[in-house]
């Protein structure tokens, strides 16, 4: 019977798609049980301020989408043609004071949206240190065609694609590029990301709260390698951190010159590296290749 | 001497990798097939005449719509592989592309899609419904009409040109950032191939848009004032306003870029000077607003699909036109939200986010505008509805997401992750592209004079949805458990692989959704008597273009009377006048073949240049230019129809319109998605057992 | 007589629409130069240890090319006025000057340009000359695309006479020219003024 059919559409409709969603979360969150489901597992300040703005940035637009859509299908499922119950007015001229609040109501959620926004973006910026008891460790990165290079300047060690900070210590990420595109530096249980780029030196600032090892990667395309720019993140215990810096003491190779330009030829997946020395000012004569200074900080 | 002539073209150049001979391979066949129908059917000298050289913007449209609709399945089957190498490529499983290949494929996707797909339709639409709203006849220029169509059937085949010659498309993102696309680290011709393909059709796009703002500031209706256009009409020169506005950045980004590559310059490059963060904010102040650009026109289509469908005025009209204009004027000051990441600081990074902020409110406007309008309406669910409530849904997702984006310590988490990916898809999908069908549906009539079958429309509907929550709710969990766009393989670590596999059948469900679209379009056609548009306004319409004949003759109008209100055909269907109709002589623009031979100049001279054969590029540009001026020492452009055939053509129409077949009847539905089947199985039957093609 | 009155009406009411849109296209080029104007202020000091423009520049040179095309401005202006009083000879003489005294600019333009090459900076030596030659490279495109649309148009008036359409077409001609002598003021200003302040 056509007119039942189309009496039951919009309420089975509505159940179809309730139970769908449902199925739909229900498995994703079984299928996610265990995993790493970074943004949601924040294991330091930043990303944890990070997700509490977010949270609450959802929280206010929810307050304002829910009920606005609710109105939308309840309105257009109680005025369908086949509901002669409900008034018709073709031409219905709406007062000046429901324009007024169509106007009002989402300035009002936007301002304060904004008024959040403002001053947590500074609170936030990535270059602006952390404030902790622990001493403040500096580590320099290097992108490259596909790796990550870590100088550490005052342990005088380095490492490629893996990178160990102590928790509860802020670190500061000074980034750049060399002879690679735009690479964006991001450990995801940490914090947000920021780009490393040939010319300019970026500060990230990052602090671990819990032991742990973190995924990183490139977040930004920059060529054929880009998939396998990946690195590993440990946050350690003070004590491990320092029985660390001991080991690489001991480590064979070297991040001479000539271990660096064989390091900035293009490579793949390249396996994580560790180094007992470093040239000294090995970041700034890479800054200086590209006409920048470690006083540049990379705002335009 | 070789490389005189052949400029950088080698024997390397032909396709040598398996996709790409398959692509090629298909292209070719494509093209074959349509050679030998047309031969075979003796139509060259028709489609010459009454298509190719037409400045009919009727047929100007429907060209667009072809070539965007073949696009989409070009673009739809890159997003098919894409979702299928990541569904594959965990652990050391990398997939069955290379990282390159993979790379050019969401490159071109993303091209494909809002260049070619996104404004090939909206162009079309705009071409044939704005001047039957504003009671014009033809479009301001006509001439740059076609030639703005031929430029971007230029681009078209540009972008595609690499599967024939080059092998190699850009594997930079949709965007070509630099330096990443310059000829340090993209020395191939791939990135040239993306600069012309969009240097080409962009300047096609530009032309068009100037054309639609002279129509629609220039060309209405006697006292049609602009607070009297329909909604689509706002819309749509909202966005070509835009179009004029940002599409010339883009031109100067691009020349930038070919400078850099064709020239050594170092406007972008990583040494002597250059500045890749200047292509970056340049080539995002035209892409921020190229997004708007696509989805005004999206916001017209369903303002006028609400008030048609819910029998009533749209609820404050000055408020929808002024909340189209705040995003329009808005649009323009948001584009670093794209790169918060890029370390501009925490001021210049708030500036930007409240900007972005600010747009959501005349949005929102919007939103409650429509909501107004069902209010104490009589809704009838015919398929364009439908699209408008998925899209509701749809777009609000994107929209929370995207406020979510615009919130800078938010976006150090999220940009360019999966959640991005979502987000934009959320948007652009959810509105542009539903904007698109929901128009296509609701003029469809109008189009071909016939309606589209409401039940198998109806099952597209569904599958659209039910693919795309299924493709891009995990998306947005992916992004959220730190995914990274474009990845062409990842960790088995991570636990991604299971959420990638169900988006790839999500996607499976959308293409079923596409192919019951084209399903949808064939049984229309077989129930063309059944479903045909007698009266020229199946849907009781408000606004002018229901006021024709579904198609409407090639002049539209027989006379162009004077306007009073908004909704103007409302108005006309109360007063109900009868007034015997006066005609007068009719201009009309002649078909010329100039906007071919100028764009295929430029395609000859855009080819050149990717492959660096200089003395093929001057030919071109001289070409363009030889033809330009031909075309201006033509006088003969127009040609007059008397008043007197008019009125007979008119009489004769009337006479021919047979009387009003059953549309709402009960007896005889439209027939559903098995019925079809069955069909299809019953012709397939008879072919087999007559041994004979069925003729048509 | 009612037909031909509605002919030209009509013929007025198209050359309206042109001359509208004719002046959205010079805004959409004026946005194109924007962009080359803000690269060039961008890249203006990125030399990389090459010379400047201070360096580079002659200014008594450019200020006569600049008073060249000012002056091609004037002519084309009594051309117009010549035009609208339909007088053939004159719209041949002002416009040919014209013609003349954007080819002798055009004309300086590559020879300022010859010698920079010559001297060895050119624009693949630094992201500062790279936008010099750009900016100041396509307002002499868009020259010689004027000085080709102002032959083709002599070459009209010549042949077939003025009638109204034409001169209506020399109108939008010269506002092109106009056009671009407000962005040469600019140049000449942005770039080489400024770079001795």
């Amino acid at each position: 019977m056509p007119k039942n059919r189309k009496k039951n559409s919009p309420a089975r409709a509505l159940t179809l798609i309730i139970v769908g969603l449902s199925c739909l979360t229900l498995v994703i969150a079984f299928l996610l049980q265990d995993k790493n489901i970074a943004l949601l597992h924040p294991k330091g300040l930043i990303a944890q301020e990070q997700l509490i703005l977010m949270f609450i940035a959802l929280g206010l637009m929810l307050l304002i989408a829910i009920p606005a859509l609710t109105m939308l299908y309840f309105t257009a499922w109680k005025y369908r043609e086949s509901n002669t119950k409900a008034e018709h007015e073709p031409s219905k001229r709406h007062n000046r004071s429901l324009v007024l609040v169509m106007w009002l109501v989402p300035a009002v959620f936007a301002t304060v949206l904004a008024l959040i926004m403002i001053p947590s973006t500074h609170r936030l910026e990535p270059n602006k240190s952390i404030a902790a008891e622990n001493k403040p460790l500096t580590i320099q990165v290097v992108a490259m065609r596909w790796k990550w290079v870590f100088i550490y300047p005052e342990q005088n060690i380095a490492t490629v694609n893996y990178v160990q900070i102590p928790e509860d210590t802020p670190v500061k990420f000074e980034l750049t590029a060399d002879e690679a595109p735009m690479s964006s530096f991001w450990i995801p249980n940490l914090g947000g990301m920021l780009y490393a780029m040939t010319g300019h030196n970026n500060q990230l600032n990052l602090i671990a709260d819990t032991p742990g090892d973190y995924p990183g990667s490139s977040a930004e395309i920059n060529g054929e390698g880009f998939a396998g720019m990946q690195f590993t993140a440990r946050a350690s215990s003070q004590g491990d951190f320092d029985d660390w810096l001991q080991k690489m003491k001991r480590s064979p190779a070297v991040l001479d010159t000539a271990e660096y330009a064989k390091l900035l030829k293009p490579s793949e997946d390249t396996p994580a590296a560790f180094y007992s020395a470093t040239e000294p000012g090995m970041y700034a004569t890479v800054l200086k290749k590209y006409g920048a200074s470690e006083g540049h900080h990379g705002h335009y | 001497m070789k490389e005189f002539l052949l400029g950088k073209l080698d024997l390397d150049a032909l396709p040598h990798d398996i996709f790409m001979i398959a692509g090629t391979v298909s292209f070719i066949l494509l093209g074959l097939t349509v050679i030998v129908v047309l031969t075979w059917t003796k139509r060259w000298t028709w489609l010459w005449k009454e298509w190719l050289t037409s400045v009919d913007p009727k047929k100007i449209g429907i060209m667009y719509f072809l070539v965007a609709a073949f696009m989409l399945v070009r673009g739809g089957i890159d997003a098919i592989m894409i979702w299928l190498q990541q569904a594959l490529s965990s652990g050391s499983s990398h997939g069955y592309l290379s990282a390159d290949h993979f790379q050019q494929i969401f490159t071109a996707h993303g091209n494909i899609m809002v260049f070619f797909v996104a404004m090939g339709f909206i162009f079309g639409l705009i071409n044939y419904i704005v001047p039957l709203q504003i009671r014009a006849r033809d479009l301001a220029s006509p001439l740059l009409n076609t030639l703005g169509f031929w430029l971007y059937v230029a681009g078209v085949i540009m972008v595609n040109m690499f599967f024939v010659l080059g092998s190699e498309y850009a594997a930079t993102g949709w965007l070509a950032i630099a330096p990443l696309s310059g000829t340090e680290f993209s020395p191939g011709v791939g990135v040239d191939y993306w600069i012309w393909s969009l240097q080409i059709s962009g300047i096609g796009t530009t032309l068009g848009g100037i054309n639609f703002i002279m129509t629609i500031l220039k060309m209405r209706a006697p006292g049609m004032t602009l607070w009297k256009m329909p909604m689509f009409t706002w819309g749509s020169l909202f966005s070509m306003i835009m179009v004029v506005t940002v599409f010339p950045l883009l031109t100067a980004t691009l020349f930038l870029l070919f400078l850099d590559r064709y020239f050594g310059m170092h406007f972008f490059t990583t040494d002597l000077g250059g500045n890749a963060m200047m292509y970056t904010n340049l080539i995002w102040m035209w892409g921020h607003p190229e997004v708007y650009i696509l989805v005004l026109p999206a916001f017209g289509i369903f303002s006028e699909v609400v008030a048609t469908f819910s029998r009533k005025k749209i609820a404050s009209y000055s408020s929808q036109v002024i909340a189209m204009g705040g995003v329009s004027l808005f649009a323009l000051s948001v584009w670093l939200h794209h790169f918060f990441t890029m370390g501009a600081g925490a001021d210049v990074n708030s500036f930007f986010g409240v900007m972005t902020m600010i747009i959501a409110i005349p949005t929102s406007v919007l939103v409650f505008g429509w909501i107004a309008t069902m209010y104490k309406g009589r809704i009838k669910f015919a398929t364009p509805m439908l699209w408008f409530l998925g899209f509701i849904g749809i777009f609000t997702l994107g929209g929370m997401s995207g406020v979510m984006l615009a919130i800078p310590p938010a976006d150090f988490q999220l940009h360019n992750s999966l959640f991005l990916v979502a987000h934009f898809h959320s948007t652009v999908i959810g509105g542009v592209l539903f904007g698109i069908f929901c128009g296509i549906s609701y003029w469809f009539p109008k189009i071909a004079g016939f309606r589209l079958n409401e039940r198998i429309g109806k099952n597209a509907f569904w599958c659209w949805i039910v693919g795309f929550c299924m493709s891009f709710i995990p998306m947005y969990v992916l992004g959220i458990m730190g995914a990274t766009r474009r990845l062409d393989h990842y960790d088995a670590s991570t636990g991604w692989q299971p959420l990638y596999i169900m988006m790839f059948i999500g996607g499976l469900i959308i293409a079923c959704g596409v192919a019951l679209q084209v399903v949808q379009i064939i049984a229309s056609v077989i129930q063309k008597r059944r479903l045909r548009d007698t009266t020229g306004d199946p849907w009781n319409g408000r606004t002018l273009e229901w006021a024709t004949a579904s198609p409407p003759p090639f002049y539209n109008f027989a006379t162009i009377e004077p306007v009073t209100t908004q909704d103007a055909l409302s108005e006309i269907k109360k007063q109900g006048t009868t007034v015997e109709p006066k005609y007068e002589d009719i201009h009309m623009p002649r078909n010329t073949g100039a906007g071919i031979y100028i764009a295929a100049f430029a395609f000859v001279a855009s080819f050149a240049l990717v492959w660096h054969i200089n003395w093929l590029a001057i030919v071109g540009i001289a070409g363009i230019i030889v033809c330009a001026i031909a075309r201006t020492f033509n006088d003969d452009v127009e040609y007059k129809i008397p008043a007197a055939t008019i009125k007979e053509m008119e009489e004769q129409r009337k006479k021919d319109t047979p009387a009003s077949a059953p549309v709402d009847s009960k007896e005889n539905e439209d027939m559903s998605l098995w019925d079809f089947i069955k069909i299809v199985l019953k012709w397939a039957l008879d072919v087999v057992r007559k041994r004979r093609l069925k003729t048509w | 007589m009612v037909n031909e009155h509605i002919a030209e009406s009509h013929e007025e009411a198209a050359m309206d629409r042109v001359g509208f849109g004719f002046w959205v296209y010079l805004m959409t080029d004026l946005l194109m130069f924007a962009v080359l104007f803000a690269v060039f202020a961008v890249l203006r000091d990125a030399t990389h240890g090459g010379p400047s423009g201070q360096e580079l520049f002659k200014l008594p040179f450019v200020l006569t090319e600049t008073l060249i095309l000012l002056t091609s401005s004037f002519t084309a202006g009594i051309g117009m006025l010549a035009a609208h009083r339909g007088i053939k000879s004159q719209v041949l003489t002002w416009f040919g000057l014209t013609f003349c005294l954007g080819l002798a600019f055009l004309g300086m333009e590559l020879y300022e340009f010859a010698e920079f090459i010559h001297e060895g900076h050119t624009w693949q030596s630094n992201a500062s000359l790279s936008s010099f030659f750009t900016l100041v490279g396509t307002h002499g495109l868009h020259i010689t695309s004027g000085l080709l649309w102002m032959g083709t148009a002599l070459v009209f008036i010549w042949k077939r006479g003025l009638n109204a359409p034409l001169v209506r077409k020399l109108t939008l001609l010269s506002l092109f020219w106009h056009f671009l002598d407000i962005v040469w003021i600019f140049i000449f200003t942005v770039v080489y003024l400024m770079a001795f302040v």
